[in-house]
C-alpha cells in the first residue's frame, strides 16, 4: 500500500519523503559538512586550519550544548520556548565577572589564562543563574500556568523575560564589551597534526563534557531525573501518577539555569562579555534543540555539536558574524526535511 | 461503609455540564463497572472520581473522606490509583522506570513492590529494560496497570482497559483484572465492552446522557432486557 502511494507522489514529494528518514537525514547533514569543507579547500584554505576549526567547533558545540540541554528540558517539561535562555547565559557570564571582582586576582593556573578566582566565580554563578530561572518561573510562568494560558502567551512571556533579563545586564554592567582578564597572553599551541588550540578551549571542552556526563547521570540514575523525563514525555500522566510536577518544574529551572550559566561563563572566557552575547546564541540554540528533537536532552547535545562544527568551519571562508545565519540554514534544512528532528518519530514530536 | 461513594455528583468542563446528579458506590473488595453509550460521561465520571474535576454539586468520598478537587499526589497517597484510557505509559522510560514513577510519592525502597508487579505480569519482568514506547498495546496496558499497582492501592480506577486491543488480549487483560481483584484490590472500571465487563463485575452502573439509568449486579444487568437492547445487541 505504501509503495502504491509513493508512486503517486510528485517527484519533489518523493525526494522529500526519502530525505525525511533518519539515515538519509543524517547523511544529508554529513553532506553539508563535506560541502563546507570542499568550499574551504576550493578557496585555498589549508586543511590544517579547517581541522583546527572543527576542533574549535566541537568546543563551541560544547558551550551550545550547555544551553541547549536546559532549553530542551524546559520545553519538554513546561512546554515553554524559553527565549530568555540566551540572556540567562549572558547573566551567568556577568555574575562570574562580579564574583571575580570581589576576589583577589590570582596567578594563572598552569597553561590557562585564568586563576582560581575564575573557578570559584563559575561555581557561584551557576546556581545563581539556576535561581534566576526559578525566579522567572515564580514571577511569570507559574501564574500563567495557574490560569492555563495558551502556548502563545507563554512564548510572549518568555520573550518579555528575555528583554527584562538583558535590560538588567545593561543597567548593571553597561553596554561595552569586557574581558575576564585583560592583557594576559592567550597563546595557542599545537595539539597534533598542526591543529592549533588554546589551553582555555580545551578546558572549556572538558568542563562541558563533564557537565554533560553529570546531566546524563542525573536523568538516568536519580528519581528526580527520571521524573523529569517522565514529565517531558507526558505532563498530564505525570500528574495523575502522583509525581510532584511543581517540584519537577523547580528542578528543571534550577538545572537548566545552572547549565546555561556555565555555558555563558565558558562563552565569555573563549571570547569576551557583551550584554547581547547570549541573545545572539538563541538562534543556534533553538536550531540545536530542534535538530535533536525538541524535549530530548541527548538530542540537544548532538544538535549542539553539529551546529557548533558547521558554524566554526563556515568561518574559514565566511565572516564569523554570519555564524548564526549558518545555524539558521541548518534549521531550515531540518524544518524542511525532518521537522521532528533526528530522534523524533515520524509525524510528531 | 463503602470504599468510594459518589453522591449526587454534577460536574463538567468549563461551562459544559457532563454529569448530572450521578451516584455510585464501590464496596470494599468488589469490581464495579460503568457502562453506557459513547458520550454518556463514563470517562468524565472516572476523572471526577479521581478528583480531576471539581464537583459543582454533590460529593466524592474515599473511605468517608471528601476528595473532590484534591491534588492527584494526595489522592494516590490515600490509596486510589488511576489508569487513563490513552497515553497511559511514559514512552521514553523503560518498563522498570515506568513502575518506579508509579511509586514516586514513596521515599523508601520499592524493590518488593516491583517484584509483586512482576509476579502479576511476568511479561514485564522479561522486558524490564525495554522502552515502554516500543511495546505492543497489550503490553503497554500491563505497564500502565503495573505502574498504578506500585502504591498497593485499595482502589484501582481503569478507564477502558480493553480499548484498542485485539480480542485475545482483551481476554488476557480481563483475566489480569480478576487477578488484581483477587489480590485484594477493589476495581472501578469504565468499559465499552459491556458484555465482558458485566460478566466480570460484582456491580454495574449504566450511564446515559450523564445520568444514572440502571444499576444492579453484573448478572442482573446481563439478563436485563433494556441493557440487552442498549448494549448487547439483543
Amino acid at each position: 500500500m505504501n509503495g502504491a502511494a509513493a508512486t503517486q507522489l510528485r517527484p519533489g514529494e518523493r525526494v522529500k519523503r526519502l530525505l525525511g528518514s533518519r539515515q538519509a537525514f543524517v547523511a544529508l547533514l554529513g553532506l553539508v559538512l563535506v560541502a563546507l569543507w570542499l568550499v574551504a579547500v576550493y578557496q585555498g584554505i589549508p586543511g590544517q586550519r579547517v581541522l583546527s576549526l572543527m576542533v574549535r567547533g566541537v568546543m563551541l558545540g560544547g558551550i551550545l550544548a550547555l544551553g541547549a540541554i536546559g532549553l530542551s528540558l524546559i520545553f519538554g517539561v513546561l512546554r515553554i520556548p524559553n527565549f530568555a535562555h540566551g540572556d540567562m547565559m549572558t547573566t551567568g557570564a556577568y555574575l562570574a565577572l562580579l564574583v571575580m571582582s570581589l576576589l583577589p586576582l590570582g596567578a594563572p593556573l598552569g597553561p590557562f589564562s585564568f586563576g582560581y578566582e575564575f573557578l570559584i566565580a563559575l561555581l557561584v554563578a551557576m546556581p545563581l543563574v539556576g535561581l534566576l530561572g526559578y525566579g522567572l518561573d515564580r514571577l511569570v510562568f507559574r501564574r500563567l500556568r495557574g490560569k492555563r494560558s495558551p502556548p502563545v502567551i507563554m512564548a510572549m512571556a518568555a520573550l518579555g523575560s528575555a528583554f527584562l533579563v538583558r535590560s538588567l545586564v545593561y543597567v548593571f554592567w553597561g553596554a561595552d564589551f569586557v574581558f575576564y582578564y585583560t592583557g594576559r597572553p592567550r597563546p595557542a599551541f599545537e595539539l597534533f597534526a598542526g591543529i592549533r588550540v588554546r589551553p582555555d578551549q580545551l578546558f572549556i571542552l572538558g568542563l562541558a563534557l563533564a557537565m554533560i556526563v553529570l546531566v546524563y547521570l542525573l536523568l538516568e540514575r536519580t528519581k528526580m531525573g527520571k521524573a523529569m523525563r517522565a514529565t517531558a514525555d507526558n505532563p498530564e500522566l505525570a500528574r495523575v501518577t502522583g509525581i510532584d510536577t511543581e517540584s519537577v518544574i523547580r528542578w528543571t529551572w534550577l538545572i537548566g539555569g545552572a547549565l546555561a550559566g556555565a555555558g555563558g561563563v565558558m562563552y565569555g572566557l573563549d571570547a569576551q562579555l557583551r550584554p547581547e552575547m547570549g541573545w545572539w546564541l538563541l538562534l543556534p540554540l533553538f536550531a540545536a534543540v530542534i535538530l535533536g528533537t525538541i524535549g530530548n536532552a541527548y538530542g540537544a547535545l548532538v544538535g549542539a555539536l553539529l551546529i557548533g562544527i558547521v558554524w566554526q568551519v563556515s568561518t574559514a571562508f565566511l565572516n564569523p558574524a554570519y555564524g548564526p545565519g549558518v545555524a539558521f540554514m541548518v534549521l531550515i534544512l531540518v524544518l524542511l526535511f525532518r521537522p521532528q528532528g533526528i530522534f523524533g518519530k515520524p509525524g510528531g514530536g | 461503609m463503602a470504599l468510594l461513594t459518589i453522591e449526587g455528583l454534577t460536574t463538567g468542563y468549563g461551562e459544559m455540564e457532563v454529569l448530572r446528579d450521578v451516584s455510585l458506590q464501590v464496596e470494599q473488595g468488589s469490581i464495579v463497572s460503568i457502562i453506557g453509550p459513547n458520550g454518556a460521561g463514563k470517562s468524565t465520571a472516572m476523572k471526577a472520581a479521581f478528583g480531576l474535576l471539581t464537583p459543582w454539586k454533590g460529593s466524592i468520598r474515599l473511605e468517608g473522606r471528601e476528595i473532590g478537587g484534591l491534588s492527584s499526589d494526595k489522592i494516590v497517597r490515600s490509596g486510589m490509583c488511576y489508569v487513563p484510557q490513552t497515553d497511559n505509559v511514559f514512552p521514553s522510560l523503560t518498563v522498570e522506570e515506568n513502575l518506579e514513577m508509579g511509586a514516586f510519592v514513596l521515599s523508601g525502597p520499592i524493590d518488593a513492590r516491583k517484584e509483586r508487579v512482576f509476579e502479576l505480569f511476568p511479561r514485564l519482568r522479561e522486558r524490564r529494560r525495554q522502552r515502554a514506547g516500543k511495546m505492543s498495546g497489550g503490553e503497554r496496558q500491563m505497564v500502565a496497570m503495573g505502574r498504578a499497582l506500585m502504591l498497593d492501592p485499595t482502589l484501582l480506577l481503569l478507564d477502558e482497559p480493553s480499548a484498542g486491543l485485539a480480542p485475545l488480549l482483551v481476554d488476557m487483560i480481563f483475566e489480569k483484572i480478576r487477578d488484581v481483584n483477587a489480590a485484594g484490590v477493589s476495581v472501578l472500571m469504565v468499559e465499552q465492552n459491556a458484555k465482558k465487563s458485566l460478566e466480570l463485575a460484582d456491580h454495574a452502573y449504566v450511564l446515559v446522557n450523564g445520568e444514572n439509568r440502571i444499576d444492579g449486579s453484573g448478572a442482573a444487568l446481563l439478563a436485563d432486557p433494556e441493557v440487552g437492547r442498549l448494549f448487547l445487541g439483543g
